[in-house]
């Protein structure tokens, strides 16, 4: 077996170990992926309440509120994640201190998932049935209430599915931050692989990538399957 | 309208929205008065505002102009705290039942009771009890999803009665269930009245429904309340056009007038075509023994409804008389003498 790996995958072995290592490159990966996930999935659960209350038919409209919010996401979704990366240098130095390495690539993660993550969790409470929180309403329930007794609760499943969705894409993104000084697998990919002519290290940063890919699915529809009745 | 001390006083209510330019006016000027312990019944086809209307009792729905006040207190003039502090006080059922998929049958009856201050035995032993009452004891554990429509609606009602309202609001809550399950509901409802002794207010697009469980019965046409009564009074004599129309929907005298009409069979026997209607016991004298004795007129009896509403009978029948005319017209009078409606009906179609 050892000799099987050392005859196919010379260069795999070679970048085992080390600080730019596979180990390392794929705590990196992790890192990056569910760090960012935490602080996109706070911001973005948060913003996409404020969205479907705020909205013209929620439980406390909002017509100013609402469009500048709507407006704002949209924004910040339509910004190329390459540019991003760049343009908010600055920014992040300010919040991290670094612009570089797995946390110099957290800020921008951040950012470039929030807004996503806002909509996708617009998306899966506009779907709670009205009826029901018009229930809640007719029951005496504050508004308060409402987001976490109805919404998050009835919306859970479709809450996890888009969460499942944006972790995928979020491991998408860390792949890109990490070839442009971001670290981790994308940078093992590119960096090692692509650029010095050693196919079997892209090959592998690739399959590990999938195989997070794979999980983190696997895990969404589990837990999905387990809420839904 | 001359009570002025109802559980529900709604005054000068009107309703109007805005939708791209369009104005919509869904309530016009509504007054009604709902005594305690009354079953009220608001009539109407779709569109016609009995949603928005009883939407407005709990301020779901907040009225343009008009006032609204539920056991004494002003509700358009009530913190949006306090406004949920009374809405507490008003259980609410709906067509589509609106139970969390994501909880129990016995979770569901739970989630108002959260906010009540009572422990969990306590609750425990509530939602016990109110489960027995709607008779689904042995399905606490399973999911709305796993319940028929009939059942589902039980759930609601459990969940509606958990605050021990005064009021239930019933919108529309037999309309997606079939006529068995709505018999059985409407039951249920009319059980809960009597010995819980509370209001309810149901608004429908079935006579028999109301028919079933209500004393009191508005008629709402196009925003506007067009007639109001007691059932016995609306049922027994109906005075606008839609409120006929539906009753007669109820007693099917509409489809035989229909058939009547072009079979016949009135030509035929060369006679007149009269409706007779009568509440309480006038039936018990033998009208068509009468006309034969006194006039020689012969009573073909062409249909006949009779119900009990409330313990009264209310009746309906179709006669063709057949005679002498001037034999006939005295006999028509004779009909007019006794206690009971009589109409002469046209034997062309409307419209004709």
């Amino acid at each position: 077996m050892a000799d099987l790996v050392n005859k196919f995958l010379p260069n795999v072995v070679a970048n085992w170990e080390g600080d730019n290592g596979f180990v390392v490159a794929i705590w990196q990966t992790l890192y990056m992926t569910f760090v960012s996930a935490l602080f996109a999935g706070i911001i973005g659960i948060i913003l996409g309440i404020l969205l479907v209350v705020t909205a013209d038919d929620g439980i406390t409209p909002h017509k100013t509120f609402y469009t500048c919010l709507d407006k704002l996401v949209n924004l910040f979704r339509s910004i190329p994640f390459i540019i991003l990366l760049a343009v908010i240098g600055p920014f992040t130095k300010l919040i991290v201190g670094q612009t570089i390495g797995p946390t110099g690539a957290l800020v921008p993660l951040v950012i470039g998932t929030a807004p996503f993550f806002a909509r996708q969790v617009q998306l899966a409470l506009v779907e709670v049935d009205h009826g029901v929180i018009e229930a809640a309403e007719a029951i005496g329930l504050s508004p308060i209430k409402i987001i976490f007794r109805v919404y998050l609760r009835e919306g859970l499943p479709e809450l996890i599915r888009s969460g499942t969705l944006t972790i995928i894409s979020l491991i998408g993104l860390t792949a890109m931050a990490g070839a442009v000084g971001g670290g981790g697998l994308g940078n093992m990919a590119i960096s090692v692989g692509y650029q010095r002519f050693e196919n079997d290290v892209t090959i592998v940063s690739m399959l590990f990538i999938l195989v997070l890919v794979f999980v983190i699915q696997g895990l969404g529809d589990f837990a999905v399957r387990k809420l839904e009745h | 309208m001359a009570e002025q001390n109802g559980i529900i006083q709604l005054k000068d209510i009107d309703v109007t929205f805005h939708n791209e330019g369009k104005t919509i006016e869904a309530v016009k000027d509504v007054s009604i008065n709902v005594n305690k312990g009354d079953v009220f019944g608001v009539i109407g086809y779709s569109g016609a505002g009995k949603s928005t209307l009883v939407r407005v009792i709990n301020l779901l729905q907040k009225p343009t102009s008009g006032t609204v006040v539920v056991n004494d207190q002003n509700l358009t003039q009530l913190s949006a705290k306090d406004l949920r502090k009374a809405r507490r006080n008003i259980g609410m059922i709906f067509q589509h039942f609106n139970l969390m998929n994501s909880l129990t049958v016995y979770g569901n009856v739970d989630f108002p009771l959260r906010d009540s201050g009572l422990s969990k035995a306590e609750r425990k032993q509530k939602i016990d009890k109110l489960l027995d009452i709607v008779g689904l004891s042995d399905r606490a554990k399973n999911y709305p999803s796993q319940l028929s429509g009939g059942q589902k609606q039980r759930v609601a009602i459990a969940r509606a009665l958990a605050n021990d309202p005064e009021i239930l609001i019933s919108d529309e809550a037999t309309s997606a269930l079939d006529p068995k399950t709505t018999t059985e509901i409407l039951n249920l409802l009319g059980r809960l009245n009597e010995e819980l002794g509370i209001t309810i207010v149901i608004i429908t697009h079935e006579m028999d429904a109301i028919k079933q469980v209500c004393n009191r019965v508005a008629v709402m046409e196009n925003g506007e309340l067009i007639e109001e009564g007691s059932l016995l009074s609306i049922f027994g004599n109906p005075k606008q056009q839609l409120t006929k129309d539906f009753v007669n929907t109820s007693t099917h005298i509409g489809s035989v007038l229909d058939e009547i009409r072009s079979s016949g069979i009135v030509d035929k026997l060369s006679g007149r075509l009269i409706e007779l209607n009568y509440i309480g016991d006038s039936t018990n004298e033998p009208i068509v023994v009468e006309l034969y004795k006194r006039f020689q007129v012969e009573a073909n009896i062409l249909f006949s409804n009779i119900e009990r509403l409330q313990s009264t009978t209310v009746g309906i029948m179709l006669f063709a008389l057949t005679g002498d005319d001037d034999k006939v017209e005295q006999a028509i009078q004779y009909l007019n003498s006794l206690k009971v409606n009589v109409k002469e009906i046209s034997l062309k179609k409307e419209g004709e």
